[in-house]
C-alpha cells in the first residue's frame, strides 16, 4: 500500500472511529502512532516525543491554561446576577429588553469566562425564566440564550483563535484583530433580529409593564458601575494591551487572570474554596485541551508525512474550484462536521487539512481563521451534539421542549449563516484593523515588522517529507 | 464473578488509584498561579523597573508544560478527556464497557508506553548532554522537564490500567463502578441542582394531588 493511500485510509476512517466514543486525544495519538508505523516505521514514536515536546514547549499555548483560569475565577465570582439586573434596568425601555439584556449579559460574560456551558446554564436559570414570566416565545427565549451564550468563543480574547493561530501558525494578535470586529458584529446581528422581532410580533416578546421601565437613572448607573463597568475594563484592558502591542497574549492573559482575582476579592466572593477550585478545574481543563492537541499533532504530522496533504490537494484541483466555491465548500464541510463534533476536534483535525490549499486559492488564512470561528458557532446549535441547547434544557422547566430549543436556535444559525456571507463579500470587516494597527509602521505595502513579543510559531503541524 | 470481599478490595485499589494520580495533578494544578504570577512580575520588571528577567520566559513555558502533563492522570481519573460520545451513550452500558475495555488496550496503552519508552530515551540523552536552554540568555537545565514526558507518561499508564478494569467490570457486571470525584464544572452543578428542584417540585405537586 503506498503511503497516499494510508493518508486517505486515516483520513476516511478517522470519523468513524473517533465516533466509538474513546476520548478523542487518544483516539488520535493511536490512529497518529498505527499509520505512521505502517508508514515511518519505529521512527513515528520518536516524532510522537517530539510532538509531545513541542506542545510543551509552545510559547503560544502558554497562554490557554492563563485565559482558563481567568475565566474560571470570573465565573465563580458572583458577578452575573449583578450584570444581568443591570442591564435589563439599562434597557428597559427598548422592545425586547430582557432578550437584548440577556444577549449583552451572555456577550460580555462569555468573552470574560470562554467557558460556554456555564454561561448558558447560569442565563437559562436566571434570564430563562424571567423571559418566559414576562411573557416571551419559548423558542425565541432559548435561541437568545443557547446563540449569546456560545459568542465566548468567538470574541476575543477566545481560546479557539490561540488554538487555530497554534496549529496555523499565524499571529495569534492579528487574528485577535481580525476577529474583534466580527464578533462584537454577530452579537450586534442577533441584537437587530430581536429588536425587529420585537417591534413585528410583539406578542413574541412583549414590552415590560411601565411601572418595571422607569428606573431612576442614577440607580441604573450604579448598577452598571458596579457590575458592567468592571468586567467591560478587564476585557477591554486585556484585549487593548494585546492589540496595542503593549503586551503578549500570554502576558494579557496573565494579567487578565491577575485581574480576575482582584476583580473577585472586590465582590468579596474569592474564597480560597473557590481559588482552589478554580486551579484544579484549570488543570483539568488544560489537560484536556492539550492532550488534545498533542494527538491532533501527531495525527496531522503522520497525515502530512504519509502525503495526505497533497492528494487532497490534487483531489481538490481536479475539480477545479474557484476561489469563493472553494471556500463555500471548505465552511460547507465545517458546517457538517459541526453537527457530530465539537469545535476542537474541527479546529485542531480539519482546520489543518484545509490550511495548505488556502495559498492556492489565495484565501488570507487569517480571514478563513476568522470565518472558521463564525462558523463553528453553530457547532453548539445544531443537533445532534447541540451542546447549548442539551445544556438549557438540563436547567429549563419542564414544559419546555427540547424540539422547541432547537427550533428557537434555528434563525440564530441563519444569523450566524448571514454574518459568514457578508465577511465573504466585505473580507475588510475582518481584515481592516489588523491591518490598520500593524501594516502601517513604516508606511503601506511593508512587509510586517511588528514586535510580536516573541510569538511567531516555528513548527506547523503540516511538514514535508523527510525521506 | 468474584466473591463479595474481593470485589470490595478491587474498587479500593481503583480508588487508590485515582488518589494518586487526582494529588499529583492537584499539587500540579497550582502551578498556573505560579505561572501568573511570574509573568505578572516580568510585566512589571519590565514596565515599571526597566528591568526584564532572562529567567520569565523559561520559567513560564515550563510551568505551563509541566501543569498540563502532570494533569492528564487527574483529568483521566476524572473522565475529564473529551470523547465525540453521542452515539456511546446510547449503548447499554455493558457496550460501553466492553468497547471502553478493548480501545483503552488498542488505543491508550500503545501511546502512552511509547512515551514513557521513547521518552525516556529523549530525557536520558539530554541529561548526558547536560542540555540547558537555547531559548534565553540564562539557560536553565532542561532535562528536568524533558522527564516529565516519561514520568506522566507512566501516570497515565497507571490511571489507564484503572480506567481499563473499570471498563472490564461494567463490561461484565452492566454497572459503572464508583470512582472519585471531587470539584465539578458550574454547569454540571447547575444541573444536577435544577434536576433536584424539578423532582422536589414534582414530588410536592404528587403530595399536593393526594386526597389526604
Amino acid at each position: 500500500m503506498t503511503d497516499p493511500v494510508l493518508g486517505m485510509i486515516m483520513l476516511g476512517s478517522f470519523i468513524f472511529v473517533i465516533l466509538l466514543g474513546f476520548p478523542v486525544a487518544f483516539t488520535l495519538t493511536a490512529m497518529g502512532l498505527g499509520f505512521g508505523y505502517l508508514g515511518l516505521g519505529t521512527r513515528v514514536f520518536d516524532l510522537l516525543v517530539q510532538r509531545t515536546y513541542a506542545v510543551m514547549a509552545n510559547d503560544v499555548l502558554i497562554s490557554v491554561p492563563l485565559f482558563i483560569f481567568m475565566g474560571y475565577v470570573i465565573e465563580r465570582a458572583n458577578i452575573l446576577d449583578r450584570l444581568f439586573r443591570a442591564l435589563q434596568m439599562a434597557s428597559g425601555g427598548l422592545p425586547g429588553s430582557l432578550a437584548i439584556a440577556t444577549l449583552a449579559t451572555c456577550a460580555l460574560f462569555a468573552t470574560a469566562t470562554g467557558i460556554v456551558g456555564a454561561v448558558v446554564t447560569l442565563m437559562g436559570l436566571l434570564a430563562f425564566p424571567a423571559m418566559l414570566r414576562a411573557g416571551y416565545d419559548p423558542k425565541l427565549a432559548a435561541g437568545v440564550t443557547c446563540a449569546g451564550g456560545c459568542l465566548g468563543i468567538l470574541i476575543p480574547p477566545s481560546i479557539m483563535l490561540i488554538l487555530y493561530g497554534a496549529t496555523a501558525g499565524e499571529s495569534v494578535v492579528r487574528l485577535y484583530a481580525a476577529a474583534f470586529l466580527p464578533g462584537v458584529g454577530l452579537a450586534f446581528l442577533y441584537m437587530v433580529y430581536v429588536l425587529i422581532l420585537a417591534t413585528v410580533k410583539p406578542g413574541m416578546a412583549p414590552r415590560l409593564p411601565p411601572e418595571e421601565r422607569t428606573t431612576p437613572v442614577g440607580q441604573i448607573l450604579l448598577a452598571l458601575v458596579t457590575s458592567f463597568v468592571p468586567l467591560a475594563v478587564l476585557i477591554g484592558m486585556v484585549l487593548g494591551a494585546i492589540l496595542f502591542g503593549l503586551a503578549t497574549p500570554s502576558e494579557a492573559a496573565a494579567m487578565g487572570a491577575a485581574g480576575s482575582v482582584l476583580l473577585a476579592l472586590l465582590y468579596r466572593s474569592l474564597t480560597f474554596e473557590k481559588l482552589k477550585e478554580s486551579v484544579f478545574l484549570t488543570a483539568r481543563t488544560t489537560a484536556m485541551v492539550c492532550w488534545l492537541f498533542i494527538g491532533a499533532y501527531i495525527f496531522t504530522s503522520v497525515f502530512g508525512w504519509l502525503g495526505g496533504h497533497h492528494v487532497v490537494e490534487e483531489a481538490v484541483k481536479a475539480l477545479d474550484l474557484s476561489p469563493t466555491m472553494f471556500l463555500l465548500l471548505a465552511q460547507v464541510i465545517i458546517f457538517l462536521l459541526g453537527w457530530p463534533l465539537e469545535w476542537t476536534e474541527i479546529v485542531l483535525i480539519f482546520v489543518p487539512i484545509f490550511l495548505p490549499l488556502l495559498g492556492t486559492f489565495e484565501i488570507d488564512p487569517i480571514l478563513f481563521g476568522v470565518i472558521v470561528a463564525l462558523n463553528l458557532q453553530t457547532s453548539f446549535l445544531t443537533p445532534p451534539v447541540a451542546m447549548a441547547a442539551y445544556y438549557l434544557k438540563g436547567v429549563a422547566p419542564p414544559h419546555v421542549k427540547l424540539s422547541e430549543i432547537f427550533l428557537g436556535c434555528l434563525p440564530f444559525v441563519g444569523i450566524v449563516i448571514f454574518a459568514m456571507g457578508m465577511l465573504y463579500i466585505f473580507p475588510e470587516i475582518a481584515t481592516w484593523l489588523p491591518s490598520y494597527l500593524y501594516d502601517n509602521v513604516g508606511g503601506p505595502g511593508q512587509e510586517l515588522t511588528v514586535p510580536e513579543g516573541g510569538f511567531t510559531v516555528d513548527e506547523e503541524p503540516a511538514l514535508p517529507a523527510f525521506n | 464473578m468474584p466473591s463479595r470481599h474481593g470485589a470490595a478490595q478491587v474498587q479500593a485499589l481503583l480508588v487508590n488509584v485515582d488518589r494518586i494520580s487526582a494529588f499529583i495533578g492537584k499539587v500540579f494544578a497550582w502551578c498556573i498561579v505560579l505561572l501568573t504570577g511570574a509573568i505578572v512580575y516580568e510585566v512589571f520588571a519590565r514596565y515599571l523597573f526597566r528591568a526584564p528577567t532572562s529567567w520569565a520566559f523559561d520559567v513560564s513555558y515550563m510551568l505551563y508544560g509541566t501543569l498540563f502533563m502532570m494533569a492528564g492522570a487527574y483529568t483521566l481519573s476524572r473522565q475529564g478527556h473529551v470523547r465525540a460520545d453521542f452515539i456511546y451513550r446510547l449503548f447499554p452500558v455493558k457496550v460501553q464497557g466492553g468497547l471502553d475495555f478493548v480501545l483503552y488496550i488498542l488505543f491508550f496503552f500503545p501511546g502512552m508506553m511509547a512515551l514513557v519508552y521513547f521518552g525516556w530515551d529523549f530525557f536520558n540523552q539530554s541529561y548526558w548532554q547536560n542540555e540547558r536552554s537555547s531559548i534565553s540568555p540564562d539557560g536553565p537545565y532542561i532535562w528536568p522537564f524533558k522527564f516529565i514526558i516519561p514520568f506522566a507518561g507512566a501516570l497515565m499508564i497507571l490511571q489507564g490500567l484503572a480506567e481499563t478494569a473499570r471498563a472490564a467490570i461494567a463490561w461484565r457486571s452492566g454497572a459503572w463502578p464508583d470512582r472519585l470525584h471531587d470539584v465539578e464544572e458550574l454547569e454540571v452543578l447547575t444541573l444536577k441542582q435544577a434536576q433536584a428542584a424539578r423532582e422536589a417540585e414534582m414530588a410536592a405537586a404528587r403530595r399536593a394531588e393526594m386526597p389526604l
